[in-house]
């Protein structure tokens, strides 16, 4: 089972994502944007960073880079898509998840540990943890508020204390498939005592799991 | 031809940076702003002769990428 962890200019997580892959068994490699085909691999991640210097909207040109037509193509076979942070942004830009990311509310830089509660096990992301499950794991973004006018998004992960306006206290978001989901905070970095948690861990799990089912 | 693109956030979604200028406006006792929001305009210099054919190239890319259809609506000037 391999995952291609996409690396954009800009990108500045993938590392992270790939070490916390491995660290639980998985196969995880670079791959750069430029790339045109993703055959081999049975599911992608888009790790945090500032895709192409989050010009012009965050996520709005990465979501043209060669390699995103075959992270479609993957999203609609249904195999699992991952964004993280930046990844999220970039994937609602492609029109792969519903809604948008602004500032958050209090125009804050926000980089802290958040505590988040699992409302949707059936998802790629959060299929291993169960329902009510408390997860606390690094928050690091600015466009991080979620919203989403026409309320068609599911929503696998709240903030129990919704710190940047997000709606429906989204933490995370996933299509109506659940094969393909958003995440703000960030749970490869949260995998080892020594950053703090390995909350993290479960939601990876499920992810590499969900792999090997789809 | 120049063309001016204006991108404006619409009106139900919160604009966080409007909201903080229309307070600091307030501090400052400008009292009678009610509403601030901080919109985009990007300039295009385009090739082509028929000023209504350039701007439907130009809408075609704002539904495409200048603009978020999500969030936002757009305005195209051209001339």
């Amino acid at each position: 089972m391999r995952t291609a962890v996409i690396v954009f200019p800009g990108t500045n997580c993938e590392q992270d994502v790939v070490h916390a892959l491995s660290t639980l068994g998985g196969d995880a490699e670079l791959v750069w944007h430029r790339e045109n085909d993703l055959s081999g691999f049975d599911g992608v991640v888009l790790p945090g960073g500032f895709a192409h210097g989050d010009y012009l909207r965050t996520g709005a040109i990465a979501r043209f880079s060669p390699v995103m037509a075959e992270v479609e193509r993957l999203a609609e076979e249904g195999l699992p898509v991952l964004g993280i942070c930046n990844g999220f942004q970039v994937l609602c830009e492609a029109g792969l998840l519903p809604g948008a990311l602004i500032a958050n509310r209090d125009l804050a830089f926000i980089c802290r540990f958040v505590e988040l509660e699992v409302t949707d096990t059936d998802t790629v992301l959060t299929r291993a943890a169960e329902a009510g499950q408390r997860i606390r794991i690094p928050l690091n973004s600015y466009e991080g508020s979620w919203v989403d006018p026409d309320q068609t998004g599911r929503v696998p992960l709240r903030y129990v204390d919704n710190p940047n306006g997000s709606q429906d206290s989204a933490a995370a978001v996933a299509n109506l498939r659940g094969n393909v989901v958003g995440i703000m905070p960030h749970p490869e970095r949260g995998v080892d005592h020594l950053l703090g948690s390995t909350d993290g861990r479960i939601l990876l799990e499920g992810f590499l799991h969900s792999m090997a089912l789809a | 031809m120049k063309v001016t693109v204006e991108i404006t956030r619409r009106p139900e979604i919160a604009d966080p940076q409007g909201s903080t200028i229309q307070r600091a406006l307030s501090d400052l006792g400008h009292t009678d702003v009610v509403s601030v929001r901080v919109d985009r305009v990007v300039h295009l210099d385009v090739t082509g002769e028929d000023p209504e054919a350039v701007k439907q190239n130009v809408e075609e890319m704002c539904r495409q990428v200048l603009a978020n259809p999500v969030l936002e609506d757009f305005t195209v000037v051209t001339g």
